[in-house]
């Protein structure tokens, strides 16, 4: 008995609920919004589950046939879901931490201070957070490179959609574009990378004769491996832009302005993994080219350690967090790279736990500081009453910065349970064991270590500045003392966002054992779809461990040295600052990346735009062609054919042909003579001219 | 050569002869009566061929009642003869020349199909007499045969309206 | 027996002398009779052919040709009537009211 037919119900469900809101979240109100949405993703969650009992016992999973989609000659693509070990996990994954950040939403949404008491927006968020679902699930069910992009690009949408929830506002609060721009920017970058993907489709198309996972993959072996270097590299374009890689990952940090649960669930946990799933689903075609996978690893690795670079100086507590999960999805490419799928695969679901984790946290503290600095928000807290009702005070207080770490400080004491499970999933991304992220990093560098030293070397960096900047966020947000009245004042956040924290915090120490080491489940989990050859246990390495865990640790101390021992008073300069000076600087600058794209890229295409538009299309197109030639032209010709053409030829042959009919009128008039005779005689003639040819035609 | 060819050629020679005279008669009175004579053999024409009621009908319809009328016209009216004026010089040797024509597309006819040159058979003995043209005209063409009764009555009624004196009008003339 | 063609021959004569007669007389009341001697020029083939045929139908339809010029001589001499009348002659080339 299994369940594998069930399986379209974890697109139907959330889609199911995204209608019911669509068509009534706005007049039932939040608390209706919010359980149809939940509902939804946790009845997907159920089926995914389903799906899991029923791989225990047919481990090598099931191809369900949908519906045909496409069907032109030799291009066949059906709505197909590939039920194996690698979808079933990021359907898990997907449904089971998405389920939390709904329930989680549900509270956020409530008391972030943009909502103002409007229903339609928060159905509209839930809308988009169950449409997100469905996408990601036709994206990791898919049965096809094609079923893959459509939800590869429905989840870019829901980003683009959620990134600018408050298109409107600043990420501050304030009216502005910010919101909307950071959602662009997001869209754009990932086109970038979409191009990139759809190249390799194409080169696969055209080599393979086949989209389809189970016709593409098992023949990598017999197509040249030139061509399987250019799909291979043409995909990690895909996955940069996807997955937040060095180049294109410059749209991840800007993508913060959407709210926090959409950091979590998208930015964090499940979208951003897309990319990766997208490599270990196409392990094959990388296999069967090392050089591709160097170039994954090595994208990956030199992506891990710059941004945990740029992380160490970031004020933002989203943007620490958000350069922190590009550090992380480096780690994980680097680890596919190296051929450790199952390890970048762990990684990836336990970094959703406690990614997810710690974006949810910062999202409670955040509106700790909020709810704090803007009482009335809070409209529960009747106790806070201000006088001046006003609709618009945040921009009264616009210079306040929730998100700013420097206006928190010992929040521990406000916020305790908050404070906690922060701690848990800090010191997980930080990988000190026994926690879930040390796990899954282990074996990341342990494979890297037999794999590929520079990459080994590359991720030990970025894994040290890892724990260093966490380090930093928690001194200098939970420990000293509070640097702000509204950190004094700070709130502790209501049930339903603390029971999702809870919980992720439980994944996150617990999380780990998934592929603990010796028995590693995971791997013989995995290796039903992936194969022996791509899932092989990693034999546990003490050296490595105890290294990585020693850095760490001292990377914690130097931490607690530079913020912990002695907290940063308000105002005051990050101490860092002074020891490391510019490189300090290039780090809070974002290695002016963004600055270079502008320069590189922007100023010169917007330069090239404006000459198109104002050279090319004003002066060339319209003022040239368009007046000059097309207009003038015309008019030359218009002329032409109305002086000589119409006035003299036209004109002429009417004329002409008026005097003949007139002339010959006047001849045919004589005819007319009156005379009855004259008329007999001609009809006589008619007459005999009619028989002489009935008789001579005979 | 027997009789009946010499009686055709003769009957032919008078029948042409009668319309030439009624073609070049000064007087419009002589016209009407060579008219008379021309169909007068033409009905000798209709016995020969035998169709005896067709000949009856021409001798009492034309000769009789339709020329009788044009008698009567041409003496009411006193128009015998209208004095000569200018001609328009070609209408009458054009006319002569299409005449000719028509005549030479006829001889042409005449000596190229075989089929006319046939020599008419002998005909039943019941052909074209008055009984089997009344059966015909009673059966199969009865409706023609009604529609020429009202196609008279018509023509008795035009004729009629057209001649009647307009009252007013000429008594405002008077 | 007389060939068919020999009335064919004197039915084309008759016909042709009453259409010269036609165009050429300028009296009315000749013109007329003119086209009376072409009617019976028809009628001549007619019957000479219904002979030949052995078809009484073209008999009956020389009696619908006589019936048919009898409405016509009718009402034309009506109208010459009426002509004369108005105009005190029955030239045909007096009455060129139509003349363009």
């Amino acid at each position: 008995m299994d369940a594998f037919a069930l399986v379209p119900w974890i697109v139907f469900f959330p889609l199911i609920g995204l209608v019911i809101n669509l068509a009534f979240g706005r007049r039932f109100g939040e608390v209706f919004s919010a359980t149809v949405g939940t509902l939804a993703v946790f009845s997907a969650f159920v089926v995914a589950v389903l799906q899991f009992l029923s791989l225990q016992a047919h481990p090598h999973g099931q191809i369900v046939h949908l519906a045909d989609w496409i069907n032109i000659g030799g291009l066949q693509i059906p709505w197909a879901f590939n039920v194996d070990t690698l979808s079933v996990t990021m359907m898990l994954v997907v449904s089971g931490v998405g389920t939390l950040i709904h329930i989680y939403a549900a509270g956020y949404m409530h008391y972030d201070v943009r909502y103002k008491e409007d229903p339609g927006s928060f159905a509209r968020f839930f809308i988009y957070l169950n449409l997100f679902i469905a996408a990601m699930m036709i994206l990791v069910s898919g049965n096809s490179y094609l079923m893959l992009f459509v939800g590869w690009e429905g989840v870019g949408l829901c980003s683009f959609l959620l990134i600018g929830f408050w298109y409107s506002r600043n990420p501050d609060g304030s009216k502005g574009l910010l919101n909307s721009q950071a959602a662009k920017k997001a869209f754009v970058a990932n086109r970038v990378g979409d191009f990139g993907f759809l190249l390799a489709m194409f080169l696969t198309f055209w080599a393979f004769g086949s989209l389809s996972f189970d016709q593409v993959l098992p023949n990598a072996a017999n197509v040249e491996p030139s061509i399987i270097i250019a799909i291979a590299l043409c995909m990690l374009i895909g996955v940069t832009g996807k997955s937040a890689q060095l180049p294109l990952y410059v749209w991840l940090p800007d993508a913060m302005a959407g709210p926090t649960p959409v950091s979590a669930l998208i930015h964090a946990a499940t979208m951003v993994t897309a990319g990766v799933y997208l490599v270990v689903r196409s392990a094959p075609l990388f296999g069967a080219v090392p050089e591709a996978g160097n170039v994954v690893a090595i994208v990956g690795a030199v992506t891990a350690l710059f941004a945990a670079t740029i992380a160490v100086a970031q004020n933002d507590i989203k943007k620490v967090l958000a350069y922190s999960t590009i550090s992380q999805l480096g780690f994980m490419v680097a680890a596919v790279g190296i051929g450790a799928y199952v390890a970048g695969m762990f990684h990836l679901v336990t970094h959703a736990f406690f990614k997810a984790l710690l974006f949810l946290g910062s999202g409670s503290v955040i509106l700790a500081l909020e709810r704090a600095h803007h009482p009335l928000d809070g409209h529960h807290d009747e106790h806070h009453h201000d006088d001046h009702h006003d609709e618009h005070h945040d921009d009264h207080h616009a210079p306040f910065d929730p998100q700013d770490m420097r206006n928190m400080g010992g929040l521990r004491k406000q916020i305790p349970t908050t404070y906690r499970v922060y701690l848990i999933g800090a010191l997980a991304l930080a990988g000190l064991p026994p926690l879930a992220g040390f796990f899954s990093k282990d074996e990341i560098l342990t494979d890297a270590l037999h794999a590929n030293m520079l990459v080994w070397g590359l991720l030990t960096a970025a894994a040290f500045l890892t724990a260093f900047y966490m380090g930093r966020q928690i001194w200098l947000v939970f420990f000293g003392e509070p640097r702000t009245k509204a950190a004094k004042e700070a709130v502790e956040s209501p049930p339903t966002i603390l029971i999702p924290l809870g919980i992720l915090a439980v994944l996150s120490v617990f999380g780990g054992l998934i592929n603990v080491p010796v028995l590693h489940p995971f791997t013989d989990w995995l290796e039903h779809t992936l194969g022996h050859d791509f899932a092989h246990a990693t034999v546990f390495n003490f050296g490595v461990a105890i290294f990585s865990t020693v850095l760490a640790l001292i990377a914690i101390y130097i931490s607690w040295r530079l913020y912990g021992r002695k907290p940063l008073a308000a105002g005051e300069v990050d101490p860092l600052k002074q020891r490391l000076g510019f490189l300090f600087k290039g780090m809070e600058n974002k290695w002016w990346v963004d600055e270079l794209y502008d320069a590189v890229i922007i100023q010169p295409y917007r330069r090239l735009a404006a000459f198109l538009a104002d050279v090319v299309d004003w002066r060339f197109w319209h003022d040239w062609v368009h007046d000059t030639v097309i207009g003038r032209g015309f008019g030359a010709l218009a002329r032409f054919l109305a002086e000589p053409v119409d006035m003299g030829v036209i004109d002429g042959i009417s004329k002409g042909l008026a005097a003949v009919a007139t002339g010959l009128s006047r001849g045919f008039s004589l005819l007319q003579s009156g005379y009855v005779r004259n008329y007999a005689l001609m009809v006589f003639f008619g007459v005999v001219l009619m028989i002489g040819y009935l008789v001579f035609s005979s | 050569m027997n009789v009946e060819l010499i009686l055709f050629f003769v009957l032919a020679a008078v029948a042409i002869g009668a319309a030439l005279g009624m073609l070049f008669s000064r007087n419009a009175v002589y016209s009407a009566l060579f008219l008379i004579l021309n169909f007068a053999t033409v009905a000798v024409f209709f016995l020969l061929l035998g169709a005896p009621f067709i000949a009856m009908a021409q001798v009492t319809v034309y000769a009789g009642a339709i020329m009788v009328l044009f008698l009567f016209v041409i003496m009411l009216l006193g128009a015998e003869q209208i004095q000569h004026q200018a001609r328009r010089g070609w209408q009458r040797p054009l006319a002569m020349l299409l005449t000719l024509v028509l005549l030479a597309e006829s001889a042409y006819l005449i000596f190229t199909r075989s089929d006319v040159l046939t020599v008419l058979p002998p005909a039943a003995s019941d052909y074209g007499s008055p009984q089997s043209i009344g059966l015909l005209l009673f059966s199969e063409y009865l409706l023609p045969f009604e529609v020429t009764s009202i196609l008279l009555l018509a023509a008795m009624v035009g004729a009629i309206v057209l001649v009647k004196e307009d009252k007013k009008k000429s008594g405002g003339r008077k | 027996m007389i060939p068919i063609s020999y009335y064919f021959a004197l039915s084309a004569i008759l016909f042709a002398l009453g259409a010269l007669g036609v165009l050429i007389r300028r009296n009315a009341i000749i013109i007329f009779m003119s086209v009376e001697l072409m009617l019976n020029a028809a009628n001549l083939l007619f019957v000479a052919f219904a002979r030949a045929n052995e078809a009484l139908s073209g008999q009956v339809f020389v009696f619908f040709v006589i019936a048919v010029a009898a409405a016509e001589v009718a009402v034309g001499l009506a109208l010459i009537v009426v002509i004369f009348r108005n105009r005190q002659s029955i030239d045909i080339d007096e009455m060129s009211n139509l003349k363009g």
